[in-house]
């Protein structure tokens, strides 16, 4: 598939290896076709290279292959990849693979004249024709220098065959010695021009290095680093971990760290899929930070892949349990696995390709690397940034959350040591000791979050039973208070609160006091006015009652008197009774 | 390399009188072959008259015993008696070097 799409692009057709990262470097592969040179030092890999490229063309793209050793026999070949799981011998019967070793005795090739290589061109074409190969390996064709004397007929004929190799189109690999001070000893770059693979065995502070190169690559875009690569139990891979471009896709998800005060500061947590580093010096609580953020996303039912390079998997389930972290369960689903080995183990390298390969298999959605810093014990500091740069770039690539731990030292700026991987980190959570009235006590705050509107506060916090929790922020005159005298504000803080209320209660109670007494002022006054409300009814009921009196005995006078009624008597007749 | 022509090898005495037997490998008849073919014979007519016998084996026509034999140079020839084996490669113009190495300025006595 990719194979199809790279060769339209290139122009040229493209032989897939299978080797893990290498078809990745070359755009698809080696060119089909044509030879393939692989040339480096002794026990650098060259064999195993050429052998696999076999191998998985016959198993994985139904190509046989023919497989021509002019060092090692056949038996011995074959012996020596069983421990990859090549069952060469199976191959063999089943008439997939044929391997001829071409014994080069020098005893046995005294010249007496003119001569050519026919012998093995037609070696060549039957084990070619006789199983149909599309894949012919030369395991290494200049041990024939070693064997004849005539230089410059071997050359002759081996321009020949590489000629030959193209003109029945099978794709060819070659390996060969490198030389002191050319790519081969015999210059065999010369003859095989379309594709040249350095490969390189190096020993740094005892720590070897495997790294691959692609010298030449005609007619083909190719990555141009060097590139690590390992060879292990299930064979070579290189790992193409610079990525070439920076385009990968930006989720919009946030997750939890686990710490539900550390989500609110940095705005819902860290989104996924980017690297979060925790930094700070020893017993800061880095550690325990990250435990949480593995235990978060174990209980999310994502998995996680948990590198500790100091701790073993038991201590840190000890440890963690101490602060009520119990991550066992989770490692029983195995949705949290451990990963410890010293870094000093095996060289940066190695590190990065095991990583690799334990990320492709496994998969995490979380993976924790506690603490980075060791790497620069495992090679210096400009390879171990290097190695971050991939990793980084890697997990990006795969949409995986990276926790990063790192270890600064004491003394220095805390900012200055981490420089040169700050620029990778999208969120930088910095945890330091405060030092503050006699006592140390842990603080954390968050120095940079890409694209979040973070908290730009110290924070202290503390470790006890129910893991990482947060303090309430205390701002003194000489910056966060924490430990006692975050306490003793507190003290102060509620005795001043304390007062408050009183106070508060006590006015209350004035106020109470005055609406009584307004209260009874008011009864008192109503009562005076009910009293003489009461008088002056009762008055004015008497008043009335008396001049109706008076109204009457006039009238029964008047009719009395048969007087025809003149109307109301002048008002002040009725007075004079 | 070897230096073994200083030394008369042991069984080349009783070998005077018994037949010796070449085995050339050639592909096609190309001059290389050809002339191989008759180098051969001039030395073996000179130093082992009808003593010798000589197997030509066109490779082209059975390339399995270019694996079986394991050859890679073409000529090659191959002393397959007297014991023990020897092997030259090709096409005999050098004529002192392939009596040294074949053993047979040992037979003229």
């Amino acid at each position: 598939m990719a194979d199809n799409k790279t060769s339209e692009r290139t122009g040229i057709a493209k032989a897939p290896t299978g080797i893990h990262g290498l078809d990745e470097i070359t755009g698809g592969g080696l060119p089909q076709g044509r030879p393939t040179l692989i040339c480096g030092s002794a026990g650098c890999g060259k064999t195993l290279l050429a052998m696999e490229f076999l191998v998985r063309g016959i198993n994985e793209y139904g190509e046989p292959g023919v497989f021509f050793t002019f060092e090692e026999t056949a038996l011995e070949l074959a012996q020596n990849v069983r421990s990859l799981g090549f069952d060469l011998e199976e191959l063999e019967a089943r008439g997939r693979i044929a391997i001829e070793h071409v014994r080069i005795d020098r005893d046995e090739f005294e010249e007496t004249g003119e001569f050519d290589l026919e012998g093995l061109f037609i070696r060549l074409e039957l084990a070619i024709d006789s199983i149909g190969a599309k894949r012919v390996v030369l395991d290494t064709i200049e041990t024939l220098f070693g064997g004849l004397d005539n230089e410059a007929i071997v050359r002759s004929e081996l321009r020949r065959l590489f000629r030959w190799l193209k003109d029945k189109g099978v794709t060819s690999v070659i390996t060969a010695e490198r030389g002191e001070w050319s790519l081969t000893r015999q210059g065999l770059e010369e003859y095989v021009s379309d594709c040249v693979i350095l490969l390189d065995h190096r020993v740094n502070d005892q720590t070897s290095i495997r790294r691959l190169r692609i010298v030449k690559y005609r007619g083909s875009a190719h990555g141009t680093n060097e590139y690590p690569f390992l060879i292990d139990a299930s064979g070579f891979s290189v790992l193409p971990l610079t990525s070439l471009g920076l385009d990968n896709q930006a989720s919009n998800e946030r997750i939890s760290t686990g710490i539900d005060r550390l989500d609110v500061m940095l705005g819902g947590g860290p989104f996924r899929g980017t690297s979060v580093l925790l930094s700070g010096t020893a017993g800061t609580g880095k550690s325990s930070i990250a435990a949480h953020f593995a235990e978060a996303s174990c209980r999310r039912g994502e998995r996680c892949l948990y590198y500790s390079f100091e701790e073993s998997q038991s201590q840190i389930l000890r440890n963690m349990r101490s602060i009520g972290l119990d991550l066992a369960p989770w490692v029983e689903q195995k949705l949290l696995s451990f990963v410890s080995v010293r870094p000093t183990l095996y060289g940066l390298e190695m590190h990065l390709a095991t990583m690799h390969k334990h990320i492709c298999a496994l998969e995490p959605q979380l993976v924790v690397v506690d603490p980075i810093s060791n790497f620069v014990t495992a090679g210096s500091a400009r390879e171990a940034h290097t190695m971050l740069l991939r990793l980084v770039d890697f997990l990006k690539t795969r949409q995986t959350t990276a926790v990063f731990v790192s270890l600064t030292s004491g003394g220095g700026a805390i900012e200055a040591t981490e420089q040169n991987i700050s620029s990778l980190i999208d969120t930088w959570i910095l945890l330091r000791d405060i030092e503050l009235g006699g006592e140390r006590n842990r603080g954390l705050h968050v120095l940079k979050s890409r694209g979040t509107a973070h908290s730009n506060q110290v924070r202290e916090f503390v470790l006890n039973a129910n893991g990482v929790e947060f303090r309430d922020v205390y701002v003194g005159p000489e910056g966060v208070l924490t430990g006692s005298m975050r306490l003793a504000q507190e003290a102060r803080e509620r005795a001043v609160a304390e007062a408050r209320q009183q106070k508060i209660a006590s006015k209350r109670r004035e106020l109470d006091q005055k609406r009584q007494a307004l209260e009874a002022q008011i009864s008192a006054l109503r009562t005076g006015f009910e009293i003489a409300e009461d008088e002056l009814e009762l008055l004015i009921a008497t008043k009335e009652a008396a001049g109706q009196q008076f109204l009457d005995d006039r009238s029964d006078m008047a009719h009395s008197r048969h007087a025809d009624n003149e109307g109301a008597p002048p008002a002040g007749s009725g007075e004079n009774t | 390399m070897s230096s073994d022509h200083d030394v008369p090898a042991g069984p080349v005495a009783p070998s005077t009188h018994e037949t010796w037997e070449f085995r050339l490998y050639v592909a096609g008849q190309r001059p290389k072959s050809l002339k191989a073919v008759e180098n051969l014979t001039r030395m073996c007519e000179e130093y082992l008259p009808g003593r010798y016998k000589i197997e030509v084996i066109d490779l082209l026509k059975d390339p399995r015993l270019a694996k079986e034999d394991e050859i890679v140079a073409i000529p090659t020839l191959v002393r397959k008696l007297p014991d023990p084996m020897r092997r030259v490669i090709g096409d005999l113009s050098n004529v002192e070097k392939a009596l040294v190495r074949l053993e047979l300025r040992l037979t003229k006595t």
